[in-house]
């Protein structure tokens, strides 16, 4: 079964190793200030206890005032999962490091909320839109895109 | 002196009678031999998270068919266990085991397709392709007499099913339990040790363990690869901690692992259908939930094993009739990713093959 | 090698002299004649076969609305290929788009002008008529090559690259299989090959069979060897851009060449026209279709190789063993040089089982991933 851990004391373990970067953590989920995401990605990717080397998904959604990106890792050697998340309150250009160089998988789904949303991934090394046409105006999943 | 050659791109189109689907490919060749591939995606985006916030949370199943067109059950009871975490709704007993027989049904279904367009692909013209389309038949002649649909179901709802199945649905899931083992023997016995499949196949496009957990592969290509990672045993949902079953893995990860896990996972759907079909309980279907769903405002992830992977649904509510968001995690998208690893120093032959082999589909790439 | 009394006296006419029926030129219409529509009305039968026959292995019906039981179907095929409008991309070379499926076709008809019907029932008895039969079908690439190039279609350009490395490679061993044949008879003209064969060459030269056989299938483009026209990778290979009248070429040479295969093997390895009851020509077409429905079978059944794949199986396997199998029929023809006896057979026959499977254990196929 895999346990979804307290994501509390997994908060408290990340704000020991990459300080000042936990905004505020629940049972669920952990939030992460945007700068220090790829630090305590790496902290969570490489440590032998937690070991989360398996990226399940990246999303992200538009909550009008700020933009919210949730990644949700899983470690299969010790069965265990976390959701951590991020805001982006910028709503002009918005931005977010990448996690391209810890989970190659980041590649495709990060191309993916740049293109549906907008937020650009600092990093990745071929930051273009993936489903529409380059030229394409606005990003449909935002709340306020109009037809 | 040395001739002088130059890489050329090649297009593998949209319209290609090989790419499953609406997909291009950009292949730099130097003669036969593929340099780098960059694929293009999104002929086929319909923009079905967009249209999950328009429509109501039942409304919105008949989109999810069309997403991995192929296994539509698999997409709804993913959806459907999404929200009904979301709401806190428990599924009564016999519509548990109900939706166990119908995606282990469905995973023979979609099987059958991608061991069929594997030798396609190699090759072998239509007649492997043709003998699996026999059973596929039988499997959709039973989805159609639930759903009176063989396609896209539409078929499973929020809390179960509407209504229960008709007399002759489990009769029939007995016969087919009775002939299909013989037919995939018969099938083993003509493919399994086909000297030009084993040249073909055989040590072409390895995927190793360590790039497969990274790029985040799930389903029949990362087992090939030797990563023992099933969601039903190791992160079980619905009743499947109720079933004896294994879950087959290989060791190499080149194209005749990921046809011989496809084929094992064939035999063990058929293991887990027995014991479903003996023990299914009489009862509700549904459980009592409102016409119009209306979850308490939060947010749940859902993931199921599909077919072709893990597919899970991220759903987000604010406590009204429609899903503020709802994301897809699109197996077929991120089992592209190692695409071009697995590629590269191969021939336009292998290239088919290999993409073949990882077994995508495009509603569920591009959405 | 003599001829036993018993099939001159089943012959109503005896052999047919060289002028039949009333001259030089008569002899020359008729023929051509014949024999043009001879090879149409055997494509007709072929594309039946192979439509019908693949579908009944595969499990489904195959054409039968054109026609009682689908016979029609090949009628309404040409027609359709018939009235499609002819396009002609852009940047192609307008003379060779033109002429390369004239050149792919013209040899496969002139092979037939040495094939009999009859004891010297044929267009001409030339003296070195296998050596012609060979010479003859290499041409045929040199059509597909210029389809290849004068489409502007790196589709085309590919499969048509591939073809000319495998027509040229699967020439020789094609070529020292007939040997055997020649050895045995003493001499090359099909007419002496076929009147020299009392015991069908296929039980005396096996391995030459089977040499043959798979080498022939490579030259004309057949699966397991089909590759350059392959559906499932390059659209359709050399003929992707060609349609009506000259598509119609192509998808003739394609199944006039299996023909003309097929009536080769008839010829070399199964004795021909000779067979009790029956007139000559019937048995002729019998086996000739025979021999085709097994191109058919292996169509059906096996999967597509690679072109690295492809050359090696010509050059590492097929070559090798049609060497020896050289060698060994020059040993017997020399210690028995007034015909082999039947023991030689059960000899010949225990020799390729031998080679065959010993070989296949050394032999690795192709070569895999090149570092880029």
């Amino acid at each position: 079964m895999t346990v979804a851990l307290d994501a509390k004391d997994i908060a408290g373990r990340v704000d020991g190793a990459v300080p000042g970067s936990v905004v505020e953590s629940t049972v669920e989920c952990i939030l992460v200030d945007a700068g220090s995401l790829p630090a305590v990605a790496a902290f969570l990717r490489d440590t032998e206890d937690l070991k989360f080397d398996y990226l399940n998904y990246i999303t992200a959604v538009d909550y009008y005032s700020y933009f919210e990106v949730v990644y949700r890792m899983t470690s299969l050697v010790h069965n265990h999962s976390v959701v951590v998340k991020t805001r982006c309150y910028d709503r002009e250009k918005p931005a977010v490091p990448s996690v391209v160089g810890l989970w190659q998988t980041a590649d495709f789904q990060e191309r993916e909320i740049y293109d549906l949303m907008g937020i650009a991934f600092e990093g990745h090394p071929n930051m273009r839109r993936i489903f529409l046409w380059d030229g394409f105006p606005g990003h449909p999943l935002r709340k306020d895109y109009l037809q | 002196m040395t001739l002088k050659t130059e890489p050329f791109v090649l297009n593998f189109g949209p319209v290609h009678p090989s790419t499953h689907g609406v997909y291009r490919m950009r292949a730099t060749l130097d003669g036969e031999v593929i340099l780098d591939i960059e694929p293009v995606f999104g002929y086929l985006h319909r923009g079905i998270e967009k249209l999950a916030e328009e429509r109501t949370y039942t409304g919105f199943i008949p989109l999810t068919d069309r997403l991995d067109y192929i296994s539509s059950m698999s997409n709804n009871m993913a959806y459907c266990m999404a929200v009904e975490k979301l709401t806190g709704i428990t599924v009564p007993e016999r519509a548990e085991y109900l939706r166990v027989i119908i995606a282990e049904l469905q995973r023979l279904a979609n099987h059958c397709i991608a061991i069929g367009s594997f030798f396609n692909d190699a090759g072998a013209y239509f007649t492997p392709f043709l003998y699996m389309f026999r059973e596929r038949e039988k499997i959709l002649d039973l989805f159609d007499m639930l759903s009176g649909q063989r396609l896209t179901y539409n078929y499973m709802r929020i809390g179960g099913f509407t209504q229960d199945i008709p007399d002759e649905f489990l009769p029939a899931v007995r016969k087919l339990l009775d002939t299909l083992p013989k037919f995939l023997d018969e099938y083993e016995f003509f493919i399994k040790e086909n000297e030009v499949l084993l040249a073909r196949a055989k040590g072409v496009g390895v995927l190793s363990r360590e790039i497969a957990v990274n790029c985040g592969i799930s389903g029949p290509v990362a087992r090939a690869s030797g990563i023992d990672w099933d969601l039903r045993k190791a992160d079980p949902y619905s009743i499947y901690d109720r079933f004896e079953f294994d879950i087959p893995t290989c060791e190499n990860g080149d194209c005749y692992d990921r046809y011989r896990v496809r084929f094992m996972e064939m035999r063990q759907s058929l293991r887990i259908i027995e014991q479903a079909v003996k023990d299914i309980p009489a009862g509700p279907v549904r459980s009592d939930v409102p016409h119009l769903v209306r979850p308490p405002a939060g947010e749940a992830y859902a993931h199921i094993e599909s077919p072709k992977g893990e597919l899970g649904f991220y759903v987000v509510s604010d406590d009204s009739i429609a899903p503020y968001r709802c994301h897809v995690r699109p197996t077929s998208l991120i089992n592209l990713a190692a695409l071009r690893e697995m590629v590269r120093g191969w021939k336009v032959a292998d290239l088919i093959l290999i993409f073949g082999s990882i077994d995508i589909c495009l509603g569920e790439v591009d959405r | 090698m003599t001829i036993p009394d018993v099939y001159i006296a089943s012959l109503p006419m005896g052999a047919t002299p060289p002028d039949w029926p009333g001259g030089y030129w008569w002899h020359w219409l008729f023929f051509s004649v014949v024999l043009i529509a001879f090879l149409l009305v055997m494509v007709m039968a072929a594309i039946y076969i192979e439509r019908r026959g693949m579908g009944r292995m595969q499990s489904r019906l195959g054409p039968n609305r054109a026609g009682p039981f689908g016979l029609l179907q090949p009628v309404a095929d040409v027609i359709k290929v018939l009235l499609k409008e002819n396009i002609v991309p852009d940047n192609a070379d307008k003379i060779v788009h033109w002429l390369a499926p004239v050149i792919a076709f013209v040899p496969v008809a002139m092979i037939f002008a040495v094939v009999p019907f009859r004891d010297g029932a044929m267009l001409v008895d030339l003296d070195v008529g296998i050596l012609y039969v060979i010479a003859a079908s290499s041409i045929a690439t040199i059509g597909v090559f210029m389809a290849g190039w004068g489409s502007s279609n790196k589709y085309s350009l590919l499969g048509a690259m591939r073809n000319v490395a495998a027509v040229v490679s699967y020439e020789i061993p094609l070529a020292l299989s007939v040997i055997g044949t020649v050895l045995i008879t003493g001499t090359m003209s099909l007419n002496g090959i076929v009147l020299a064969q009392d015991i069908p060459y296929i039980l005396l030269q096996p391995l030459g069979f089977l040499i043959f056989f798979i080498a022939g299938c490579a030259e004309i483009n057949r699966s397991p060897f089909d590759l350059m026209e392959a559906d499932s990778e390059l659209v359709a290979g050399f003929h992707t851009e060609y349609s009506g009248m000259k598509f119609a070429l192509f998808y003739l040479v394609e199944y006039a060449e299996a023909i003309v295969i097929s009536a080769i093997i008839t010829t070399l390895f199964l004795s021909g026209w000779k067979g009790p009851w029956l007139p000559p020509w019937l048995w002729f077409i019998i086996k000739t279709l025979i021999v085709f429905f097994v191109m058919v079978w292996t169509r059906t059944t096996l999967p597509r190789v690679r072109i690295d794949q492809l050359m090696s199986l010509a050059w590492k396997f097929l070559f090798p063993l049609a060497l020896i199998n050289l060698f060994i029929t020059a040993i017997q023809v020399l210690v028995w040089p007034d015909g082999l006896p039947w023991v030689a057979i059960i000899i010949n026959i225990a020799i390729m089982v031998v080679l065959v499977v010993a070989w296949s254990k050394f032999f690795k196929l192709g070569w895999g991933r090149l570092e880029v």
